[in-house]
């Protein structure tokens, strides 16, 4: 596939010199903002999420004024509130060899040498200072006996640098945020818009200046200027309609804004995880997961027989796996991968169990699922042993299931989970338009192409609390403080062109929902961009996904009006967005020759059939450009460097 | 299964709102309710019908979006349970289920199923937090916290502010999401210093809004997700009633 390559290397802007040193020597190096000159300053943050609130509180406490957008009824129900394992930082309580530079390494291999050295260093520097912030605001992290901070290993990590409040971690640390955010709230530092909807970026003189939104209550179109549009709008996993996100998750707010110039970083780089209760039947709405944790003493099989699986003529899910004997089963992973068995990273987890279904032994409705078996556990551990560790997630499993996996092994199924790709941003979050900054999982930062467990907390917190407030102010401090005015053409275009894509989905009156149209994209782009890609089948969906946005576009039936809350119209607008991003996810997979962490191509595999990095051709980020609806988005290379991290090839054998 | 619906549709707030009945035959007990009525709002839409409007998100019983009466109780019958994580084989086969909004002064109605909840962020707004600057803080472990402690601020802490508490009680009072708040900081060593300004100042936003008053009914612990116990609600009126003694005497 050809595509038009931009002549000239983004940069990063990231410090010279050694790494230790660069934050410290940036910091001292950027301008700095008047304190008496910042409440002449206006920042809007989207999004209220870990990466939204904090930045948003923080920046309130600085003395900008600032507006604070979510589409939620109240900011305190971000979808950061469902992550449940833990934050990552290297406090090394354990005293088990943790350190700054042992987290950046693993995050830099993690992530399967495709991130930013720098920036990662500077996330395990300030993942220190986020666990004392969150402490100090009353978040009740799981303790020892003693007082002190517990910590457990999380994801395959050699340390225990993961902190953890039961399985409600990011609601925990959530709760912290907002209620920081609540305070600046209370003292009129921040206005905050809940249940307001962006809708499209403003630029104006090439700066990003405002946003135009929708109120979802009145549906009233509004404008907002400011002096620094900040992004934190989170992940677009929703793409494939089915996933562990939140039902709200979009991609609407970092699309409108690469649509109006900002480069979009890496989409193709998606995280599937490998534990999460497969799908029950059509009706399915989202899918469960099953903290990862469970792999410490779950094992992974299926039946050597097809004939014990999933049956489609009578919808039998599969033989009952009690009864069957050892020598029926095929313990895939353990038999792959003997030194780390069941525990291999997410990624491999998820491609074989994918392979074991394809082969004909799923054993879920569809075929489309593998058994994690606690039998050896409950027989090692006790019924009361297992519970103790697993107690709540058993629990959960049952309630949606029906199963008791203390007695049947538990049905699991790999499912869309995180984006690591998301809007192009330097070393100070800031994206190639000017006073535009993007922070949490919707920027493309510092996982490279796989996030490790427990980082994706530790990154939105980082950004918002400890590197945002900072390197925002070297852009203010250079542009200065001006009048703040939506009574102009550039934010008039825009409001027109939302309102005319409301009235064009309103005038829409074919005879299918807008779900059909977002399952059916889900379901393609699940099938040949999801957790094993090639050629052919990118191809097609390429070709595919312009001809279901034109059905879309004369099927698809939006009833209401525009006054009021209408939840069709809300889900129209997002599933619209999805059906012209989900061209560019392809593109960048179709484009980018090699495997490497999330990213599976078929036609790059080692003999074991592991994915095989092209270090030579592909080290690099690939941002793209929009250009018009008709024509090929331009490829901006970042070229990654690697002076601190030796790059091998992952392998888990 | 087959199941029949009676559904509070209301077009806004000052709509007077009637129930509506719809009857599905092809409902399957692995369906959650929500999903159950994703397919009844699917065939509405595609008939250029408005469907109901109902609020969720995360589908996963944490983020408190969603809720409403299901035959009378928050978020229906079985116990701890988010009306998300409600699923049909709970329901008899031919069951007809009645479904209609919070009803509480303290959350009006906005459409159909989706009530005004925001009187919950202005009682956080009031103190719900610990007065701390990003950065200022000590480390982490300067100040240990016993287990014992650290696991009852977090039992509180668990709140996911979805309002059942509210919705059962019968003077719709807000003590137990108040108390939940209050307990959880107002038990930790860091949340010593605003303790007693804190309550007295969340107590009062509370009775600011349109929430009634606690008479110890305790149906709010009975349907409340998280299972939060009524402790915080003492808890709550001894913290108070010493704030309003040493807020006065200092
Ligand atoms: C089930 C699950 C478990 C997880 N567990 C872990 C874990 O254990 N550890 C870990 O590190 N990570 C975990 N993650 C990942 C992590 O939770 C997320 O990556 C992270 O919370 C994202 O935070 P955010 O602030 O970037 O975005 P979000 O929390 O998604 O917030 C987005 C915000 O943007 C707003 N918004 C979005 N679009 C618009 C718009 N158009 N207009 C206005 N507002 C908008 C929303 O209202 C919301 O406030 C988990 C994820 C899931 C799905
Ligand atoms: S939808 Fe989040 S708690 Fe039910």
């Amino acid at each position: 596939m050809q595509v038009q390559v931009a002549d000239t290397p983004l940069q990063s802007n990231a410090p010279t010199g050694d790494i230790r040193t660069a934050w410290d020597r940036h910091r001292f190096d950027i301008k700095v903002v008047n304190p008496a000159n910042k409440r002449k300053y206006t920042v809007i943050v989207v999004g209220s999420g870990l990466a939204g609130a904090s930045a948003a509180a923080t920046l309130a406490e600085l003395g900008y004024n600032v507006l604070c957008f979510c589409f939620q009824d109240s900011p305190r129900r971000a979808h950061s509130i469902a992550a449940q394992g833990g934050i990552n930082a290297a406090k090394n309580y354990q005293n088990d060899g943790d350190s700054i530079w042992r987290l950046f390494y693993d995050t830099v291999k993690g992530g399967d040498y495709r991130a930013r050295e720098s920036n990662v260093y500077r996330l395990a520097q300030v993942s220190v200072n986020i666990i004392d912030q969150a402490v100090g605001q009353g978040v009740p992290f799981a303790r020892e006996y003693g007082g002190m901070l517990a910590n457990r290993s999380f994801g395959g990590a050699l340390v225990s640098r993961t902190f953890y409040a039961r399985g409600q971690t990011g609601q925990q640390l959530l709760l912290g945020a907002y209620q920081a955010l609540s305070r600046q709230i209370a003292d009129g530092n921040v206005t905050m818009f809940p249940r307001t909807e962006m809708l499209d970026l403003v630029i104006q003189d090439g700066h990003a200046r405002g946003i135009v939104t929708r109120n979802l209550m009145s549906g009233k179109l509004e404008s907002y200027c400011a002096d620094a549009v900040v992004l934190g709008s989170g992940g677009y996993s929703n793409v494939f309609y089915l996933s562990t996100n939140a039902m709200g998750c979009n991609v609407t707010a970092a699309w409108r804004a690469a649509k109006r110039g900002a480069y979009f970083a890496n989409p193709c780089y998606t995280q599937i995880h490998p534990t999460c209760i497969p799908v029950g039947g059509s009706y399915q709405s989202k899918l469960t997961l099953m903290s990862e944790s469970l792999r410490n003493d779950g094992r992974v099989w299926v039946p050597k027989d097809p004939k014990h699986c999933w049956d489609e003529g009578s919808g039998r899910l599969g033989a009952d796996p009690t009864t069957l004997g050892t020598e029926q089963r095929d313990y895939y992973l353990e038999r792959r991968y003997p030194t780390f068995g069941n525990l291999v990273p997410r990624d491999v987890a998820s491609r074989a169990a994918k392979m074991a279904c394809d082969e004909g032994k799923g054993v879920a409705f569809g075929g489309r699922g593998v058994y994690l078996d606690f039998a050896e556990a409950v027989g090692r551990l006790g019924k009361d042993g297992v519970a103790e560790r697993y107690g709540n997630l058993f629990e959960m499993y049952q309630r949606i299931t029906g199963d008791d996996p203390y007695s049947t092994p538990m049905r699991i199924y790999p499912a869309p989970h995180y984006t690591m790709g998301g809007l192009w941003v330097d070393y100070n979050l800031q994206s190639n338009v000017p006073g535009l900054f993007v922070i949490g999982e919707a920027n493309f930062s510092d996982h490279g192409s796989n996030r490790l467990g427990a980082s994706a907390l530790m990154q939105g917190l980082a950004d918002g609390y400890f590197v945002l407030p900072y390197t925002i102010g070297h852009y203010l401090a250079q542009v200065g403080a001006r009048p703040k005015s939506t009574e102009s053409s550039d934010f008039k275009a825009a409001e027109d062109a939302a309102e005319g894509r409301i009235k064009k989905l309103l005038g829409m009156s074919g005879t299918k929902s807008v779900d059909s149209f977002h399952r059916e994209l889900g379901l393609k782009v699940w099938e040949h961009c999801g957790m094993a890609r090639t050629r052919e089948g990118l191809t097609e969906l390429l070709g595919e996904i312009p001809k279901l946005r034109e059905r879309f576009w004369s099927e698809v039936n939006v009833p209401g009006n525009d006054r009021g809350v209408n939840q069709s119209l809300e889900r129209a607008g997002r599933v619209a967005d999805f059906l012209e991003f989900a061209e560019v996810l392809a593109l960048d997979a179709l484009t980018r020759e090699e495997s490497c962490g999330g990213h599976f191509r078929v036609e790059h595999q080692t003999e074991g059939g592991e994915a095989k990095r092209n270090d030579e051709d592909f080290s690099f980020v690939s941002a793209w450009e929009y250009t018009g609806e008709d024509s090929q988005p331009v490829l901006h290379k970042e070229p990654l460097d690697f002076e601190y991290v030796k790059l091998t090839q992952r392998s888990y054998k | 299964m087959k199941i029949t619906l009676n559904v509070w549709r209301q077009n806004g707030p000052n709509d007077k709102g009637r129930f509506e009945t719809y009857v599905r035959t092809d409902v399957s007990e692995h369906m959650s309710f929500l999903e159950m009525l994703d397919v009844v709002n699917d065939d509405l839409e595609s008939q250029g019908k408005e469907p109901i409007v109902f609020e969720h998100d995360c589908r996963e019983g944490i983020c408190g979006a969603c809720g409403f009466m299901i035959n009378g109780v928050p978020h229906g019958h079985r116990a701890r349970t988010t009306t998300c994580q409600l699923h049909m084989r709970e329901f008899k086969d031919g069951a007809e289920i009645t479904i209609e909004p919070f009803r509480a002064k303290g959350f009006p109605v906005v459409k159909d199923l989706m009530v005004d909840r925001s009187a919950f962020d202005r009682i956080i707004q009031a103190g719900g937090y610990i007065s701390i600057r990003t950065g200022s803080t000590v480390d982490a472990n300067a100040t240990p916290i016993g287990k014992e402690i650290a696991d009852q601020a977090f039992d509180a802490a668990t709140c996911i502010g979805c309002g059942a508490c509210v919705a059962s009680c019968p003077n719709a009072a807000a003590m137990l999401f108040t108390g939940a708040k209050l307990s959880h900081l107002n038990l930790m060593p860091q949340g010593q210093p605003e303790r007693y300004q804190r309550t007295q100042d969340m107590v009062t936003a509370m009775d600011a809004e349109d929430f009634g008053h606690c008479s110890n009914f305790g149906e709010c612990t009975v349907v409340c997700p998280k299972g939060i116990s009524l402790d915080v609600i003492a808890q709550m009126n001894r913290d108070h009633l010493r704030a309003q003694w040493k807020l006065r005497s200092s």
